[in-house]
């Protein structure tokens, strides 16, 4: 199926969705966002590209396999987990630093490192999922 | 150094452990020796300091909130054991570098058996129970992966499978037994127990906790009628058997027993069970040696006697035993490492180890047949080795037993006859007698083959001779610790004058020689075939019955719950959902229906009215399609009841979702067959029963929940810390990364599990199906 509306569109939206999913994901401290929505808007910018342009192209253009995506979701936020434990405290508990960059106090932690976690795991999972059964129809 | 560095060291080098094998090749096994020796060097440190008198603690806090602390405490007989593991273990590197050699999987081997010394040190050091039971399931990992090493055989795989569950749910009923016994206690630490023996042996839960420490300590060292899994266990390579499965793993069980002795021991429940055990496995044990022909085989049954004579002395508790205990470990160690390397060197130089097909060997392997013939010297319990001390000790002990003392000194001196048979066959046919010619040219193996059997049977002299090197410095402690009694003493000299003892080992000896001399004709008797059929083979046949009996459970029930059909999987979930939530609820609660329908506004109204309509165009739907179509406008209604409410977060979660989910169910549904053909008449009226029943529950879940007063600690405590805490303004956000992070860790491990699950269905199930057709076809 191919479509030159849904093409022309997904051109302009893929960028969109994901620079949104970004946005939602370090919008999520302190608004309504976070890793887990943000990766599902990011998850959604790839599956509305695979559905225009083939599961082909889009694995090419997410240069990792999913599954490894899910991997590394893991392994982030166990890292986030250990750094705790090596910071002395019990597993999890957020450290924080709190460097000035352009003249306004950034608030950077292991919860950060843990969402992108989070993050990774959701896309990886969502499109492994999806792109194999797209993959099957054919 | 400390001792957790000590262990950590030995875990961290078994990662390297493959590299090694790759890049240092031929002298990676002496590479990595140098690690154990390393430790073995720094423990041996220790011991001015612990044959002085005192002892070391060392804890790291872990859990706080349960007790359960990384803590450590050496004493004689942790000592002891660490020296052994280590000392062994030093030898065992070199050893397994030599016999392995060009073994592409050399690297696996060392990761494992490193992984393996890292555990067992952390069992025999570790003071908190909690820590010991993870260490000692690690050795059952560890010992798994060993056994399985040629995993392309069956043989090997299925043994491997075997130690592992034996000794796996030991483990379990011993974990049982130590929460018990931290109940009992209020401690999780072993040094903390010793002082409370009294309480311990008077609370009615006694028995049962004892049973099930037991069971652990049973399991691991191959007490009968666990007993089968250490022969089975010789499938490992050599190496592996010469560590694991004769000096150091079989030992934990035995170890545990000693460790805890001065709190458990001293009942009338201990004695009999433990001493009654023990004696009936080294009887067993050791005429089962006789009744085979492979030198790995013959060492296992010997072992398994040995470990039976342990659990036997320990069980009596007194003090000759506990110093036949400590003796009798570390000759155990000296004499059976070294007589299964040579075993192994036997075998990898003539190409088989069946005694049967092997004589001679003396000329062509003059190292190997010497060390060979001086640990089996040690093993017969000869004068002037060790292993001669440990005997004389251990029918010292049986003579003077408090329960049946003549049944136990029978059952020591038969069991020791066999022992001295089984010393000939493994020292005498191999290496004495005519040459045999078998194809392979026969050749010395290289030194790393044996200088471990060198070092560790000239030990066996050397403590024999010597017996003041060891006895003040290492054996009375560990004996101490054993009995609970730091002031015990322990002398040991090779000569007591004509006693008891020394005329029981004449006559062992005379026997064990007869026994040998007709061992052909004996071993293929009728009679003593039998005897391995039902002692050897028989708990084996039941293992595997038990075995096969469960997993044939397993596939009746899963064929039954599981059938392959999704709707029935659902409504088995509904069914029980409904029956067992609504038992509760009737029973248990007062449902008090306070539903105020006053204050709800008519949009409210509206969107409840649009999802129940939407649910039932869903239900009714003719096509796939517009079901989830139907589901999809249910959805984003509850979206907007989030919204409603304030919960943003949510109604972006749920939106999302349901995108996706039309998505997913969109590429699903080709695969569905149509729904006409799925549904007759009977099943719609049973479906929609079991649907209306459940969604009346909930909807009297969800009413009874609101006459339930709400307690607000939780969420004024998240809205007071969530910016001052952790520097966030969404709580939901920050409940979800921050606080309960590790429930969310708990979630994606969950996604990620799942996605592998749906990822092998839609990869794997369709090929898996096409095979299937293709045998129909």
């Amino acid at each position: 199926m191919k479509s030159v509306i849904l093409q022309t569109a997904t051109r302009l939206l893929f960028p969109l969705l994901l620079i949104f999913s970004v946005f939602l994901f370090f919008r999520g401290h302190n608004e309504p966002g976070g890793g887990f929505i943000g990766g599902l808007v990011g998850a959604a910018a790839f599956v509305l590209f695979a559905v225009a342009f083939g599961t082909e192209i889009t694995r090419k253009l997410l240069r990792m396999d999913p599954r490894v995506m899910v991997g590394w979701g893991l392994f982030f936020a166990l890292l986030s987990g250990i750094m705790s434990m090596m910071a002395g405290d019990s597993f999890f508990t957020g450290q924080w630093v709190f460097p000035i960059l352009f003249g306004s106090e950034l608030h950077v932690g292991t919860p950060l490192i843990f969402d992108i976690g989070v993050y990774l795991v959701v896309v990886g999972f969502t499109l492994a999922v999806i792109f194999a059964l797209e993959e099957e129809d054919n | 150094m400390t001792i957790l560095f000590s262990v950590l060291l030995i875990f961290a080098v078994a990662f390297v452990g493959p590299m090694a094998a790759k890049y240092l090749k031929n002298y990676s096994g002496w590479a990595l020796s140098l690690v154990p020796l390393t430790v073995f060097l720094w423990f041996t440190g220790f011991i001015p300091e612990i044959s002085g008198g005192s002892v070391i603690n060392e804890s790291y806090v872990w859990v706080s909130y349960l007790g359960i602390n990384m803590s450590f405490y050496l004493d004689g007989l942790s000592l002891m054991f660490a020296l052994i593991v280590t000392g062994v273990g030093t030898f065992i590197m070199i050893y397994g570098g030599g016999y392995l050699g060009s073994d592409p999987n050399l690297g696996r081997f060392y990761f494992s058996v490193l992984l393996f010394m890292g555990s067992m040190l952390g069992v025999v050091l570790a003071d908190n129970i909690i820590a010991l039971f993870i260490f000692w399931e690690l050795t059952s990992i560890s010992s798994y992966l060993l056994i399985g090493y040629k995993h392309n055989k069956e043989d090997s795989r299925k043994s491997a499978l075997q130690a592992l569950l034996v000794t796996g749910s030991g483990g379990l009923a011993m974990l049982a037994g130590f929460i018990l016994l931290a109940i009992m206690t209020g401690t999780m630490e072993i040094s903390e127990m010793f002082t409370q023996s009294g309480i311990v042996s008077e609370h009615p839960w006694y028995l049962g906790m004892l049973i099930l420490v037991l069971i652990g300590a049973f399991t691991k060292s191959a007490q009968f009628p666990f007993h089968f899994w250490l022969p089975g266990a010789m499938a490992a390579p050599t190496p592996v058997s010469a560590y694991l499965h004769s000096a150091t793993m079989v030992k934990a069980g035995v170890y545990l027993l000693a460790r805890l002795s001065p709190v458990l021991s001293g009942t009338i429940e201990w004695t009999y069970i433990v001493t009654l055990f023990g004696a009936v496995t080294m009887l067993i044990g050791a005429w089962l040696a006789l009744a085979h022909t492979d030198l790995k085989k013959i060492l296992a049954y010997s072992t398994v006697m040995a470990l039976g004579t342990l659990t036997m002395l320990l069980g009596m508790g007194h003090e000759y035993a506990v110093k036949a205990v400590a003796v009798f470990i570390l000759g155990h160690s000296l004499y059976k490492g070294a007589l299964f390397m040579v075993a192994g060197t036997v075998d990898h130089e003539a190409g088989t180890r069946d005694v049967r097909f092997i004589s001679g060997l003396r000329k062509t392997m003059p190292f190997t047949a010497t060390f060979g013939c001086i640990a089996a010297l040690s093993m017969a319990g000869l004068a002037p080795l060790l292993g001669f001390i440990g005997k004389e000790l251990v029918y010292e002990a049986a003579l003077s037993a408090s329960v049946f003392p003549l049944f136990l000194i029978t059952a020591a001196v038969v069991s020791n006859i066999a022992v001295v048979a089984s010393s000939g066959i493994v020292a005498i046919r191999p290496f004495f007698g005519e040459y045999k010619e078998h194809g392979k040219q026969v050749h010395e193996a290289p030194v790393s083959m044996w200088i471990g059997p060198a070092f560790l049977s000239v030990l066996s002299i050397v403590f024999g001779v010597l017996p003041f090197l060891i006895d003040g410095s290492i054996i009375s402690k560990a004996a101490a610790s054993i009995a609970g009694t730091p002031e015990l003493v322990v002398s040991l000299s090779l000569w007591h004058g004509i006693n008891a003892a020394l005329i029981l080992s004449v006559v062992t000896f005379a026997s064990g020689v007869a026994v040998y001399m007709v061992w052909n004709k004996f071993r293929d008797s009728k009679g003593f075939q039998g005897y391995d059929r039902w002692m050897g083979e028989g708990p084996k046949n039941g293992y595997e019955n038990i075995l096969a009996g469960v997993l044939n459970f397993a596939s009746v029930q899963t064929r039954f719950f599981q059938n392959g059909y999704l709707r029935y999987y659902l409504l088995t979930v509904l069914s029980f959902f409904v029956l067992i939530v609504g038992f509760t609820l009737f029973t248990k609660t007062d449902v008090s229906l306070m539903a105020d329908f006053s204050d709800i506004s008519f949009y409210e109204w509206t969107i409840a009215l649009v999802i129940v309509v939407a649910a039932f165009a869903a239900v009714m739907a003719g096509s796939g399609l517009v079901a989830i179509a139907a589901l999809g406008v249910a959805g984003y209604s509850i979206s907007l009841l989030y919204v409603l409410f304030s919960a943003p977060d949510l109604a972006i979660t749920q939106v999302l979702v349901e995108t996706l989910t039309v998505i997913l169910v969109a590429l699903v549904l080709i695969h569905i067959p149509k729904f006409t053909a799925t549904t007759s008449t009977s099943s719609k009226v049973r479906d929609g029963i079991i649907a209306g029943a459940a969604g009346t529950l909930v909807t009297l879940i969800v009413l009874a929940v609101l006459t339930v007063d709400f307690d607000p600690f939780m969420t004024d405590y998240f809205a007071e810390n969530s910016y001052v805490v952790a520097y966030g303004r969404n709580i939901v956000n920050v409940i979800l990364v921050d606080f309960r992070a590790l429930d969310t860790f708990g979630e994606i491990v969950v996604i990620g599990v799942a996605g592998v699950g749906v990822y092998g269905l839609i990869k794997l199930g369709k090929s898996l199906f096409r095979k299937e057709e293709g045998k129909t076809v």
